[in-house]
């Protein structure tokens, strides 16, 4: 168990550098055994540092940035042995932070909206009169941003299930991260992903079924 | 429809056609391509050509703006170690 009010706060400053110099197997060897607290502080000093430049632009309080380190050296040492040594030990820290952080942040930012007012809203850009009775027009006809926005529209609704079309019109038209949609939706970001590709796969098969290609669509937005 | 939201529109629409024509049959989810990540940023960062290396990983990157964030802030920290 990591015992965090064991390991000193922070003080002073100290170079990224030092941390990052340092042998894969010497961190490992810090992380475990008798010496692990000096080198959990000597992670922590490491991975709030790299947290700051990571997220630098953004408005973070102290409070959070000192949660994500705590949160992401708990996943870290956790997660030790799953470490392949394929890249620098720090590097693979670091990555495990920033999702921690990242995740986080998207989490708070988007807690009060409601999935289902986003998709009420998305009800008015998709209320466009389908095509579904017109035969596809010639590719050398597409034209024209209206043609291309109905023709997209009444694919999503001919091709996709309805979970499909609200998960396409969450992420790509509202920007809601997928990992909050698919907490939203009570499932997980991979099987979201594989649920967008699907989407897209259809789609794009679609498309090509009437001899449309992206330049041909791109040409009339 | 506003043409505000017509405008919107259009653009994520642009969005939605260039990852819908780029999909490929085979593609990583987010934690296959998070598994993966700090090798192929080393690799960027170290200028050889990850995309060539790891296609799968560039693929995903190229599609998923949450792995894609996450991605250029490991960059970020990547250059800001060897200053």
């Amino acid at each position: 168990m990591i015992q965090f009010d064991k390991i000193f706060p922070w003080r002073g400053r100290r170079r990224l550098q030092k941390g990052a110099a340092r042998t894969n197997e010497d961190w490992l060897g810090s992380l475990r055994g008798d010496r692990s607290n000096q080198g959990l502080a000597e992670l922590r000093v490491v991975i709030l540092q790299g947290l700051r430049i990571g997220l630098r632009g953004r408005k973070i309080r102290n409070d959070d940035l000192e949660d994500f380190t705590q949160e992401a050296i708990i996943r870290i040492v956790e997660n030790l042995d799953g470490f392949r040594g394929d890249s620098h030990f720090t590097t693979w820290a670091h990555k495990i932070a920033l999702r921690v952080a990242f995740s986080e942040l998207r989490r708070k930012r988007w807690k009060e909206v409601s999935l289902d007012s986003l998709l009420e809203e998305s009800e008015t850009i998709a209320s466009i009169t389908p095509m579904a009775t017109t035969p596809s027009p010639p590719p050398d006809e597409v034209a024209g941003r209206e043609m291309v926005m109905q023709l997209v529209m009444t694919l999503m609704e001919e091709e996709l299930t309805e979970k499909q079309r609200d998960a396409l019109m969450a992420v790509m038209v509202h920007g809601m991260p997928m990992e909050v949609v698919a907490e939203k939706m009570g499932t997980n970001r991979n099987a979201l992903y594989k649920l967008l590709h699907d989407a897209r796969m259809s789609l794009r098969k679609a498309l090509i079924a009437r001899d449309l290609t992206l330049e041909d669509l791109l040409s009339g937005l | 429809m506003t043409i505000v939201m017509k405008t919107l529109a259009s653009t994520y629409l642009k969005m939605l056609l260039g990852m819908v024509f780029g999909t490929r049959e085979e593609e990583l989810v987010c934690d296959e391509c998070f598994d993966q990540v700090q090798t192929f940023a080393e690799m960027v960062f170290a200028g050889k050509d990850a995309a060539n290396a790891m296609p799968l990983v560039q693929a995903h990157l190229d599609g998923c703006m949450e792995c894609h964030e996450e991605f250029e802030a490991l960059l970020t920290v990547l250059r800001a170690q060897s200053n």
